[in-house]
């Protein structure tokens, strides 16, 4: 034991500000979570507060807007997830056709740029341009002679509007991972197949296609061990109480119920309950990569 | 490689005008809010601009900056961006060099691992931490900021898949010059890793200038509010009382010109660095695939 810290004693020294800051800040609100099978009060601390048992996991279920929530949560994340996927995949496909590497460049600059703005900003954009009165959206749909549309003030419009901005901010990006695949690709199969008088098409469907397919595979298996995450960041920048019945999802219902309305065992049961759902789907998810596609993070 | 047919020709032709409109509606958006905060008042309420300004003004951007609650929150956003960066990088630098070593050289190493890699799956959850950061007695200070995000798991991973990189030779050399562990990683480790450290360092900062929801629980006072966090009160939740605005001074902030120049200055960081960081992120995404 002694040889062992002797040896090893500088790495330790070297991980102990990580560890101390994990420990602090990631497993003390772990084991804190356990307020979620209490009725806490702040003035009466961990230790006094009555324990309730599973009361407010029981309460998530018969609670009016529980089911709808959580209903909310895998509708809106279910389309990103088939959108996010498809439309990167086949704008990496269009994206590596073309020639030009200076148009290339320019294309592939201007739709990351999204990606690195935040809800915040993004948020601010899209409420001025979707506004009714007089955003340059609805402008626009009304010189083809179509009626204004309530796109952050209607259920359905505002689950569309939700989605189809996320895959307006993430496509470019997402599309890297196929592009470096496609990039990949040895050009000796396109020239061999080309020599066999295959038609462009052809080479991209029985060339490009199934060599992409393993990475797709595993992008769409982690993204499902993300499915209940639905864009805490963006819908809270988007949201107002018109389309809570639609657009409120189980993160902004923590945030609004438990730390707004101060029910924080009642918030902190919901997000529990969210992070074991999330938890078991992650990891399934990355066994799943493994098995399908060798897919390793580490 | 040779495309001669025609169908071939009228593809290439479709896609590139497809990939060019693609690429414009990506950034239009942002050009006519640009437009906007330099439009005067009145044609930004006539909604008569599009992707131009019309009726040429700084206007909008004198009243941004003459606005002292403004200035503190961007002061606020640069401070916890500076800190929490350095923070969370040296955090990360120090933990992936001793997590770079193999289990031969390092038995223990894979619980770490696994102790930085269970944050990752599994959280305690939003009020758990928050209830935590009031009995540390951290509301209201920048360090409710900065450090609770500090350990970047994912960072760490792709630092220490790089660290991996470095030839060993370079390493054993050092040591038979008798450098210890710290030595080797600030002389030998730290000088040809720049590149992978600029890159980290400027997702980081990325991070936590966009960063705004910890700014709006931990901070009770618009005071202590980072930029983002102002703008979200401000434009998003348009909640004009909660940072203090008083009626008379209300139509200087709430004006859609004034609003669009504080989004713009919002992202202008972001659109700063956004060439250095196309430089590098391309090879940090590649970096982080590669398995070991």
């Amino acid at each position: 034991m002694a040889a062992y810290w002797r040896k090893t004693w500088p790495f330790h020294v070297l991980l102990l500000p990580a560890l101390a800051l994990v420990v602090l800040f990631q497993y003390v609100p772990l084991f804190g979570a356990v307020i979620a099978f209490q009725d806490y009060e702040p003035w009466l601390g961990i230790q006094n507060s009555p324990w309730v048992g599973l009361a407010h996991f029981r309460y998530l279920f018969t609670y009016p807007d529980g089911k709808q929530i959580i209903w909310n949560t895998l509708i809106i994340s279910a389309f990103k997830l088939t959108v996010n996927l498809g439309i990167p995949i086949v704008f990496a496909l269009l994206l590596n056709e073309v020639r030009k590497t200076a148009f290339k460049r320019i294309v592939q600059t201007l739709v990351y740029l999204p990606h690195f703005l935040s809800w915040v900003i993004l948020g601010g954009i899209l409420i001025d341009i979707l506004s009714t009165e007089g955003g340059i959206v609805n402008r626009l749909l009304n010189s083809f002679g179509l009626p204004s549309v309530f796109f952050l003030g209607d259920g359905q419009w505002f689950r569309f509007t939700v989605v189809v901005s996320d895959v307006w901010k993430e496509f470019g990006f997402s599309a890297i991972v196929f592009l470096a695949t496609l990039v990949g690709i040895n050009p000796a199969l396109y020239e061999a197949a080309e020599i066999d008088g295959a038609s462009r098409w052809q080479q991209v469907l029985s060339i490009s296609v199934p060599l992409m397919m393993p990475i797709v595979i595993v992008v769409a298996t982690l993204s499902l061990g993300r499915i209940l995450d639905a864009g805490f960041d963006q819908i809270l920048n988007l949201y107002n109480p018109l389309v809570y019945s639609h657009g409120d999802i189980i993160d902004t219902f923590v945030y609004r119920e438990g730390l707004n309305n101060g029910q924080f065992s009642f918030g902190t049961a919901v997000g529990l309950f969210k992070s074991a759902i999330g938890f078991v789907l992650i990891v399934i998810s990355y066994r799943m990569a493994y098995k399908l596609a060798n897919y390793r993070i580490f | 490689m040779r495309y001669r047919s025609r169908g071939y020709t009228v593809f290439t032709f479709s896609n590139t005008i497809f990939l060019s409109l693609l690429s414009l509606v990506c950034v239009l958006p942002l050009l006519h809010v640009l437009a906007l905060s330099f439009s005067s008042r009145a044609a930004a309420t006539a909604n008569i601009v599009n992707f131009w300004p019309i009726g040429f003004t700084t206007d909008a951007y004198v009243k941004t900056l003459g606005n002292e609650m403004f200035l503190r929150s961007l002061w606020i956003g640069l401070e916890r961006t500076a800190l929490g960066t350095a923070i969370s990088m040296a955090v990360v630098t120090m933990a992936a060099y001793s997590l770079s070593k193999t289990a031969h050289r390092f038995p223990g190493r894979q619980i770490y691992i696994w102790v930085f890699v269970f944050t990752m799956l599994f959280s305690g959850g939003l009020i758990p931490s928050y209830v935590l950061i009031s009995k540390l007695h951290l509301i209201d200070q920048i360090w409710a900021l900065v450090l609770p995000s500090a350990v970047s798991v994912w960072n760490m991973i792709l630092m220490l898949n790089f660290f991996r990189t470095i030839p060993q030779d370079l390493e054993e050399a050092a040591y038979i010059d008798g450098a210890g562990h710290l030595r080797v990683l600030w002389s030998v480790y730290l000088p040809v890793s720049m590149p992978s450290i600029a890159t980290l360092s400027l997702f980081t900062m990325v991070f936590h200038w966009n960063s705004w929801f910890d700014g709006m629980i931990y901070m009770t006072k618009p005071e202590g509010y980072p930029l983002a966090t102002y703008l979200h009160s401000m434009i998003v939740s348009d909640n004009l009382s909660r940072v203090g605005v008083t009626l008379e001074s209300i139509e200087n902030f709430s004006n859609r010109t004034v609003k669009s120049a504080q989004i713009f200055i919002g992202a202008l960081p972001i659109l700063l660095v956004y060439p250095f960081l196309q430089k590098y992120f391309v090879k940090g995404i590649v970096l982080g695939s590669v398995k070991s």
